[in-house]
């Protein structure tokens, strides 16, 4: 169990050490990776705790899609590192103040004392025939079959209004409204009769033609 | 007979409903028939009640008309209690104002004269004044006709309502303004007392009825309260009744407003300053004779209080020169006569007095205000001289209260006084002796004050100036028929009221006298006719004392006066500090404008700076506003419209909470 | 032996690097949404410990809706980042103060 155990210390040190280079980091580009970099050790982790599908969809979803997602955004905006930066350490002692106190909570509620092996062993492994995909996906699909459902309907939601928030109408652009051409009925929308006055003679002209003419247009 | 009580109440206050709300509409005659006819329909009713109980023995009516409030078993009604006494003020309330009414007729004509030109408080001024002597007889009436405290409280602030009302008449003079000021204030002094002893009433006999709380008093005579380290309640509770009738009566010291209200017009003062109003206060002593029988200490004090006032208030008559304030201390010095009657236990001597002073007071009131008119409203004593030859009738009805006043032997005033300071005589509470000798000295200075301003004003040689002199001539009817009606019972009046009243109890059980305290009965005694009290009044000393005041008036101010006419003058310059005491009417308003007014004006002005701008401005309301402005301030820095400034807000709090539930 | 604290402290100090991510990059909203993935990422790998020690799947299927709200969270947050910018052309926080009355 000592391999174990030094993965998962190797895999939680670069999972810490990558969050914290996420929040330090002047370019978010860098930032973005380091997160990549902590989700990867963090499935590692997960998959230690036997999590074999959810390990492989933190990497598949957050880091083939979501993360994806930021880098593009990220570069996709013009952003003026410099402002952003402009007195970071200003909050950072309360920050670590905070952080330290919290670490110190978490510690007393779900340090050793109460969390250790004593009050929780280690479980057995499971055998080697074990599907965890097939495990998940049986209660997934009956237990959690309309939490499931309501979990796609939520995805859907959200590439609505990700496309509703992002889409721009351009006035400028010209495009065809083929509902609006549907709908054109015969009669007054198609042709329309106007009335309207008589042109005058646009002065240029009227110069030209001499003074005659002049007293015609008053 | 509720029917009867109930006419004679409300036809004054029709009138003055009448004559006040619709005064433009119906006119100047219009206004004072209404009024003179609700008055006089009262006084008739009146007269015609008081004779069925002369000669028809009327029982005591006392019942309630309407009950307007029932509270934690106390009955707030209005009612009436109508016996012998009531019926005797009745009378003479509705007699001496109706004759008022008449005389105002005459006085109030030209009273546009007295306004500024063009001044809207002077339009239908008239018809006002009406109005309002009429609510005042309609005040009047239900303050002696009432049978419990609470009608009698309503009574006693309406006539001051109206008193006020009346001495600042003429609103647009500064002086009148100030003295009904002062009235209003001096008053709520002694009200303050009154409705206290009415709250101790309430808190102990548990009843506002007159009839029950007499009927309980005697229980109480014994009780003790623990206020200023333990009182007897029925001395505290007559105490602090008196104090509300020493404002309302003018004693000393909260006398002070009754001279200032001369500046009201003269009927007035006759009708209020003089024969009513300031009668409330005895009125009310002696109605609540049951009450004052139990504590000999409160009579003791009331006593006292009479006597200093019949005194000293006298004494300040003979420098005065202003006709009406001669007449307004000589009223002060003989409402001290009849409150130092109650003092003696002589309840029915003061009443007696109260009803002779109420015709000769008014009838001295109404003569000057009768000269007055005729001086084109020039009150200065000085100014006067020898107008007996152009108003005789004047003339003769001033002789007639003068002698009156001052206790002449056969007119009313005689009767009544000489009854009063043979009762102090006969006194045997503490202080009985000085009174005495303060009231009988006093008959001296009332007798030289009296003719001083009646020789000044009627004898020697004119020294007003020729116009005034050459327009002289005596007053319309409507102004010397109440003077002569008032003259008739000024000299009558005492000798046929004197006996039943005096000897043969009339008052029935309206008036109660302890046996101990009981003054008039040596003069029932020894009761051998009118003549004989006269003849024995004569031998007398306060007799003597006004008769050598009467003599020493004469020298100086008719003899001597015709020898050298500076002779007031200088006499009151010999006087020397004496007559600046007096003069300064023993510094009474100074003190008070120094203590009470300034001082009150220092203590206010104290609780402005502090109180009011510091505490409450500056502190409370503005400093709230502040607070809220400073927390506002403080909390817009919360409020930063920055996200991650109520992120970070919610992560510490967050991390707080946890670290209380986790670490504590 | 791994024991359950590991992993528990592990997702702890994860998280307290999120939270001081926030402090730290309070102004820039990308790095801000990337400290929320770190969260979640803490918070599914105990959801994921606690499943494996009580050897009860329920924690996997919370994780599996997690990631699912999560990759909607990020997309539409993204989403509005773009409008964000593409609006008032930056995405300073700093600048977002329209709350401010």
């Amino acid at each position: 169990m000592g391999f174990e155990k030094l993965l998962f210390y190797i895999f939680a040190a670069v999972t810490l050490f990558a969050a914290s280079m996420v929040i330090t980091r002047r370019n978010p580009v860098l930032s973005a990776l380091y997160l990549v970099m902590a989700f990867v050790s963090s499935a590692a982790l997960w998959l230690l705790l036997e999590a074999e599908f959810l390990g492989i969809v933190l990497i598949l979803v957050y880091v083939g899609a979501v993360m994806v997602l930021f880098l593009f955004v990220v570069m996709m905006l013009n952003i003026d590192v410099a402002t952003l930066r402009a007195r970071f350490i200003h909050y950072l002692p309360l920050g670590l103040i905070v952080a330290g106190i919290m670490v110190f909570d978490m510690f007393l509620v779900l340090g050793p004392a109460d969390f250790g092996l004593d009050q929780f062993a280690k479980p057995q492994s499971q055998p080697a025939d074990y599907n965890n995909t097939a495990a998940l996906g049986q209660i997934l699909y009956t237990t959690y079959l309309y939490q499931f459902e309501i979990a796609a309907v939520i995805l859907l939601v959200a590439i609505v209004a990700a496309i509703r928030l992002t889409l721009r109408h351009r006035p400028e652009t010209k495009y065809q409204d083929p509902s609006n051409q549907v709908r054109v009925r015969k009669g007054s929308d198609r042709v329309r009769l106007i009335t309207m006055p008589a042109e005058p003679v646009p002065p240029s002209l009227t110069a030209t033609l001499g003074a005659t003419h002049t007293e015609m247009t008053e | 007979m509720e029917n009867i009580y109930l006419t004679i109440v409300l036809a004054p206050l029709l009138g003055a409903i009448v004559a006040g709300f619709w005064g433009a509409k119906i006119g100047r005659a219009g206004a004072h028939w209404v009024t003179s006819s609700g008055v006089g329909i009262a006084c008739a009713l009146s007269l015609w009640v008081l004779s069925r109980f002369i000669w028809h023995d009327l029982p005591a009516f006392n019942d309630t008309i309407y009950i307007w409030m029932v509270a934690d078993g106390i009955q707030f009604e209005i009612g009436f209690l109508v016996d012998r006494l009531t019926v005797l003020m009745m009378a003479t309330v509705t007699f001496v104002s109706l004759m008022v009414h008449i005389y105002t007729i005459g006085y109030m004509a030209d009273d546009e004269h007295n306004w500024p030109h063009g001044s809207l408080a002077g339009k239908n001024s008239y018809q006002r004044f009406f109005s309002y002597i009429s609510l005042f007889t309609f005040s009047m009436l239900m303050l002696v006709m009432s049978n419990n405290f609470i009608q009698l409280f309503f009574g006693w602030e309406a006539v001051g309502l109206v008193s006020y009302l009346l001495i600042g008449f003429w609103a647009t003079r500064e002086s009148a303004v100030f003295a009904n000021l002062k009235a209003f204030l001096v008053n709520r002094v002694g009200d303050f007392g009154f409705i206290l002893g009415i709250a101790a009433i309430g808190m102990y006999f548990n009843s506002m009825d007159y009839a029950e709380v007499f009927a309980k008093a005697p229980e109480f005579a014994n009780t003790e309260i623990a206020v200023f380290g333990g009182v007897s309640l029925m001395t505290l509770i007559c105490i602090l009744l008196f104090i509300g009738a020493m404002g309302k009566s003018a004693q000393v010291p909260l006398h002070v407003w009754l001279p200032d209200s001369m500046e009201g017009p003269t009927p007035i003062s006759a009708l209020i300053h003089a024969a009513t109003m300031v009668t409330a206060g005895i009125f009310m002593v002696a109605r609540m004779s049951p009450l004052y029988e139990l504590s000999t200490t409160a009579l003791s004090f009331v006593l006292l209080i009479g006597a200093i006032t019949a005194f000293f208030m006298g004494l300040i008559g003979l420098v005065q020169n202003d006709i009406k304030r001669v007449v307004a201390y000589s009223t002060l010095s003989q409402l001290g006569y009849m409150v130092a009657a109650l003092g003696a236990s002589a309840y029915a001597a003061g009443i007696f007095h109260l009803m002779t002073h109420a015709f000769f007071k008014a009838l001295l009131f109404l003569a000057a205000g009768s000269v007055i008119i005729a001086m084109h409203h020039d009150q200065d004593i000085r100014n006067m001289g020898g107008l007996r030859r152009y108003m005789p009738i004047t003339w003769i009805t001033a002789l007639v209260g003068s002698l009156a006043l001052i206790a002449f032997p056969g007119f009313s005033g005689f009767f009544s006084k000489d009854a009063i300071i043979e009762a102090v005589g006969h006194a045997d509470v503490f202080g009985a002796g000085f009174a005495w000798l303060l009231l009988t000295i006093g008959a001296f200075i009332t007798a030289l004050y009296s003719f001083r301003m009646y020789f000044l004003v009627f004898h020697g040689k004119p020294r007003m100036d020729e116009h005034t002199q050459h327009h002289l001539h005596e007053t319309p009817w409507v102004v010397t028929v109440p003077l002569l009606a008032l003259a008739i019972p000024s000299i009558f009046i005492g000798w046929y009221a004197v006996e039943p009243l005096l000897v043969n109890n009339w008052f029935g059980n309206a008036i109660v006298v302890a046996h101990e305290h009981d003054t008039l009965h040596h003069l029932a005694n020894h009761w051998h006719g009118q003549v004989a009290f006269i003849q024995h009044g004569m031998h007398g000393l306060p007799f003597w004392l006004a008769m050598s005041g009467l003599i020493l008036a004469t020298i100086i101010w008719w003899g001597w006066h015709k020898v050298n006419p500076a002779i007031d003058g200088q006499l009151q310059q010999k006087a020397g500090p004496l007559a600046r005491v007096l003069d300064n009417k023993y510094g009474f308003d100074d003190f008070n404008q120094r203590v009470f007014a300034a001082g009150g004006r220092r203590i206010g002005q104290v609780f402005w700076n502090t109180g009011d701008q510091k505490i409450i401005d500056d502190t409370i309301v503005n400093g709230s506003a502040r607070a809220v402005s400073w927390t506002a301030e403080w909390m817009r820095w919360l409020q930063s419209g920055l996200l991650y400034h109520y992120a970070i807000a919610m992560i510490v709090g967050l991390v707080g909470l946890l670290t209380v539930y986790v670490a504590f | 032996m791994i024991a359950l604290s590991d992993y528990l402290l592990l997702g702890a100090l994860l998280f307290a690097i999120a939270v001081a991510g926030i402090f730290l990059n309070r102004k820039n909203v990308i790095i801000l949404l990337m400290c929320i993935e770190i969260m979640l990422l803490a918070v599914n790998t105990n959801f994921i410990a606690f499943a494996h020690y009580f050897n009860n799947l329920s924690g996997q299927i919370f994780v599996f809706f997690i990631l699912t709200v999560a990759a909607a969270e990020a997309a539409i947050g993204l989403a509005i980042l773009v409008v964000l910018f593409r609006n008032r052309h930056t995405i300073n926080v700093d600048d977002l103060d329209m709350l401010k009355g």
